[in-house]
């Protein structure tokens, strides 16, 4: 029996596929319809956004004192997190792997791993707020769960792909546990590690500006304040400072990035 | 003595030197970064505010928190949750596919195989990473200043957000493609879009879709806070509730946000396993 070969169409999506399509796209309408999204709106917000673009500029360094203070802070919220996070996920990481530990210890860690990765650092931010007050405290606290959350999983994962014949090699020479991990396992996910850590010490840095929205210190506070009393030319000059640090941190990631290659 | 005899004039190890993994200056430079890093904790820990008296506290006033948050006030999901949760997904929806519209031409743009001038490349290349250095949060907070609060800033914000990461990471996808595929298919005389929709999309789609799936992920959970400073979805209600001291609502309200960011990254690995 012969086969009719549709000519025009050689790869023909599957009826379920168009369906997921279809569903999709009703969606979209669905969303599009039930969000109270007028184009009158828009096109009133496109005035007012004149009006603050208008107003945003000349930037006003003027409290140019508060703003350094400010900045410095956020640095040093960045640093204490990202050193102490990156410490702690090198020793959770590893009770993480599950070719290194025993399912009761990384289920466990991994739990607690998806726990610190699940929520936005703002809304653990909140929480560390309550806990240890307004400032720098809860800002460290928040950001060294967040790299926790990222760092940690990546590493497990490194460690998950490892060659285990060094392991095993380095285990007949009659090592002990310590020195499996520092001699075998350390050396083939060191580069990766280093990799992850400085991705995450960025990524902590442009967070420590935006935490201080909710009280955990650094420029966020500053920046969130000045919006209210729309106070939009230091808005605007505290927007450059954070896009000036963000700047020189991936750029001193890119140095460090390349010594570490 | 027994060392002149065993001395001759060119030993092994003279002729091979020791092998080393790093050069000096590599581990010179490696020293140099620890020392740094080292140097500004230090300095950081020492300068900080802290108040140590707040630090000492701190497992009281956890202790507290929870014993206010509990139990959960359930009730709370039916009348006000569920709509702004829902209002939340739309956002992160819309302005995914919202940052689409605007993250392919640029993504294009941005590709050196595909737009051979510099000068374009290099606008691309601004306003991707313009858009990538502004945290969402700022974005929420400038949209909400220009429309006002509500989801229509939120959308936006996200969206914005978005652009940078989907077009930068689209049009690195683009610059991988098999270039002999591409040359194929312009020796037919193809135009640019048919050369576009046939050398290229077959080879960038696994990896757009996959990227899109991605920040899709990532938006449910930034939306979920834009709320914060206005800009719609369950974050409202967070604000509402923390500002009036409703500590179960806000439980219920943190509740729902993990089971929902859960169910997403659930749904998310099930859809990439399909499509790849």
């Amino acid at each position: 029996m012969a086969t009719v070969v549709d000519r025009k169409h050689p790869f023909k999506t599957s009826l379920s596929s168009k369906f997921l399509w279809l569903g999709l796209f009703a969606y979209l309408a669905y969303a599009f319809s039930t969000l109270d999204i007028g184009w009158n709106r828009f096109v009133l917000g496109l005035d007012q956004g004149a009006r603050l673009v208008d107003r945003l500029f000349p930037p006003n360094f003027a409290r140019w004192e508060l703003l350094l203070s400010d900045l410095i802070e956020s640095l040093q919220i960045a640093i204490i997190a990202s050193v102490l996070g990156i410490v702690i996920s090198l020793f959770v990481g590893l009770m993480a792997a599950r070719n290194l530990m025993p399912n009761a210890i990384s289920i466990p860690v991994r739990v607690f791993i998806a726990l610190c990765r699940t929520f936005h650092p703002v809304i653990i931010a909140i929480l560390f707020v309550k806990a240890v007050g307004f400032g720098a405290m809860a800002g460290i606290l928040t950001l060294t769960v967040a790299s926790i959350g990222f760092v940690a999983k990546l590493f497990a994962e490194a460690i998950e792909e490892i060659s285990f014949k060094q392991v095993e090699a380095i285990r007949a020479t009659g090592a002990g546990f310590i020195s499996t991990i520092v001699f075998a396992v350390i050396p083939q996910v060191f580069s990766r590690f280093i990799g992850f850590s400085i991705y995450q010490l960025d990524s902590n840095l442009r967070n420590s500006t935006m935490i201080g929205i909710v009280g955990a210190g650094g420029l966020g506070g500053t920046l969130f304040s000045a919006f209210q009393r729309f106070d939009y030319d230091f808005v605007t000059a505290i927007l450059m400072a954070i896009i000036a640090l963000i700047l020189v941190g991936e750029a001193l990631s890119n140095l460090v990035r390349r010594i570490f290659q | 003595m027994k060392a002149d005899t065993l001395k001759t004039p060119m030993s092994n190890s003279e002729l091979t030197p020791k092998w080393e993994r790093f050069t000096l200056g590599e581990r010179t430079a490696r020293y140099m970064v620890y020392l740094v890093i080292i140097m500004s904790f230090l300095a950081s820990l020492r300068t900080v505010e802290i108040i140590p008296e707040f630090l000492l506290d701190a497992p009281e006033q956890m202790a507290d928190l929870f014993s206010r948050m509990w139990p959960m006030d359930f009730a709370s999901y039916p009348t006000t949750i569920h709509g702004a949760m829902l209002d939340t997904l739309h956002i992160a929806t819309l302005g995914t596919l919202l940052s689409l519209i605007l993250a392919i031409p640029l993504a294009l743009m941005n590709a050196r195989n595909i737009v051979k001038s510099p000068w374009l490349n290099w606008i691309a290349k601004f306003f991707l990473v313009a858009s990538r250095s502004v945290n969402s949060l700022v974005w929420a907070l400038l949209f909400v200043a220009v429309f006002g609060p509500g989801v229509l800033a939120g959308v936006l914000a996200v969206a914005l957000r978005s652009v940078g990461f989907v077009g930068k990471l689209f049009s690195e996808a683009l610059e991988e493609v098999n270039m002999g595929s591409v040359e194929a298919i312009r020796a037919t005389g193809a135009s640019f879009t048919s050369v576009l929709i046939k050398a290229y999309w077959p080879q960038a789609k696994p990896a757009f879709f996959s990227i899109l799936l991605f920040r899709w992920d990532i938006n449910v959970r930034e939306s979920a806070v834009l709320g914060l400073v206005g800009a719609g979805g369950i974050g409202v209600v967070l604000n509402n509730a923390m500002n009036l001291f409703q500590w179960p609502k806000v439980a219920m309200v943190l509740t729902t946000i993990f089971i929902v960011v859960l169910l997403i990254e659930y749904i998310v690995v099930q859809v990439r396993k399909r499509l790849m």
